[in-house]
């Protein structure tokens, strides 16, 4: 289990966009003491090579994840909603632009 | 102290001992199908079931890998101040920047497997953790910095290209991004001793010099040699490692004849010679005495290297505690 003391700058994870239009993508993560430092370390260390727009971070901390080993059950209310899916409605013969 | 949810490591323990739905697989089970995931192809993530093995050889891997990037800095940054013109002095500090870029990414991967960066650079410092061999050596010529990016980087390529398909998601993603910046590294290296080569007879024999020097410990950064590396089959099986280290020595010398023929340099090896049959070239033997001795602490620069990353962490302290008390200072007056 991770844990920082008053000593250690805490983590924070980074997400890159690299183009405009594009999504922002996590990169991986670095230590900074505020989120300015965060920000200009994340250029310094992630685009050095013009990979990136624009950069957002966020304390590590903040961030919750769904629980890998709750997997299957937690993602079954999608398992059984095969009507969600437009290959579900099979389209008679001769019916165009659909 | 806080929790980080999307790095926190479940003991094995609480997992097998925690009562929820549906039921929680005893180990053998979770590592069977652990495995049917390595076998198929499947990353592995930081929050998934993993054996205990498998997260301490990844953490050992991934943190001597870093360790090796940051110490890999000192002997390059002695020619900074000294490089022959302005344009090969950026391009070395360029370089050099890169190397600690890639030691903070595989800082950031390492930490996902629940290790915290003060505990590996306490590792490093107390000299309890290891880093590449390589580094122990001094640069005594420019040319040395030549050599360093077409047979030291050359060789950790090699390596790296390997490990972009490892089986642990972050540390295959960090590969990807340092092999993208590494073949500038060996580039520039080589284009300092085709220059070299090119010139004067003593700037030539300084080229050769530095080839003479540095072949050697180049082709023992792939490790022991597979019969005498007990780990390896282990790592072959988890897909840590694709290639064994005798594999990947041998395509890195395949590949790097050619390149020292182009220019003009002869490989202090007698005994390599191109064998028709196995399509590879044979050679001689390495001095593992040499090397486990560099590994055991007692090479040319071990001492100088490990003072001099105690001395910059020490130096560096105040700005660490400065720039912490700033942000607390910050972040309660903007509470106020």
């Amino acid at each position: 289990m991770a844990t920082t003391n008053e000593k250690d700058w805490p983590l924070w994870e980074i997400f890159i966009q690299s183009k405009r239009g594009l999504d922002h993508k996590h990169v991986g993560s670095l230590h900074a003491a505020d989120a300015r430092m965060a920000i200009e370390n994340a250029r310094d260390v992630y685009t050095r090579r013009n990979e990136g727009n624009s950069i957002w971070a966020v304390r590590a901390a903040d961030i919750h994840a769904s629980k890998p080993e709750d997997q299957g059950a937690f993602f079954d209310p999608a398992d059984d909603k095969v009507y969600r899916h437009p290959t579900f409605y099979p389209m008679p013969e001769g019916v165009k632009y659909i | 102290m806080y929790k980080i949810s999307l790095r926190e490591r479940v003991p094995s323990t609480t997992l097998a001992t925690r009562n929820t739905f549906p039921y929680i697989m005893p180990d053998s089970q979770q590592e069977s199908l652990f495995q049917q995931k390595v076998d198929a192809e499947q990353k592995i993530e930081p929050r998934d079931w993993m054996p205990d093995g498998y997260r301490k050889n990844l953490v050992r891997q991934i943190s001597q890998h870093a360790h090796s990037e940051i110490v890999g800095m000192l002997p390059e940054g002695n020619w900074i101040t000294r490089a022959p013109s302005l344009r090969r002095k950026t391009i070395l500090l360029a370089k050099v920047q890169d190397e600690a870029g890639h030691g903070l990414y595989l800082y950031s991967a390492a930490e996902t497997l629940g290790t915290g960066r003060d505990e590996m650079v306490d590792q490093l410092l107390s000299g309890a953790a290891k880093y590449s061999s390589i580094f122990n050596y001094p640069t005594l010529t420019w040319a040395d910095i030549g050599a360093i990016g077409w047979l030291v980087d050359g060789a950790a390529i090699m390596n790296q290209v390997m490990l972009c398909r490892t089986s642990y998601g972050p540390y295959a993603r960090a590969m990807v991004r340092i092999c993208k910046e590494e073949s500038f590294h060996q580039r520039q290296g080589y284009d300092i001793l085709i220059t070299l080569s090119k010139g004067t007879p003593e700037q030539k024999a300084m080229a050769q010099d530095a080839l003479d020097r540095w072949w050697w410990p180049s082709l023992m950064m792939f490790g022991p040699s597979d019969k005498d590396s007990p780990h390896s089959a282990q790592s072959l099986k988890w897909k840590i490692k694709r290639q064994s280290n005798d594999e990947l020595r041998q395509i890195f010398i395949d590949r790097t004849v050619s390149q020292a023929e182009f220019l003009g340099l002869k490989i202090p090896d007698p005994k390599l010679k191109w064998n028709e049959a196995t399509q590879h070239y044979d050679w001689g033997e390495i001095d593992w005495t040499e090397f486990n001795e560099v590994i055991r602490g007692n090479g040319p620069c071990n001492a100088e290297r490990m003072a001099a990353r105690r001395k910059a962490h020490a130096d560096g302290a105040w700005v660490r505690e400065a720039a912490l008390a700033y942000a607390g200072k910050k972040s309660k007056r903007n509470a106020a």
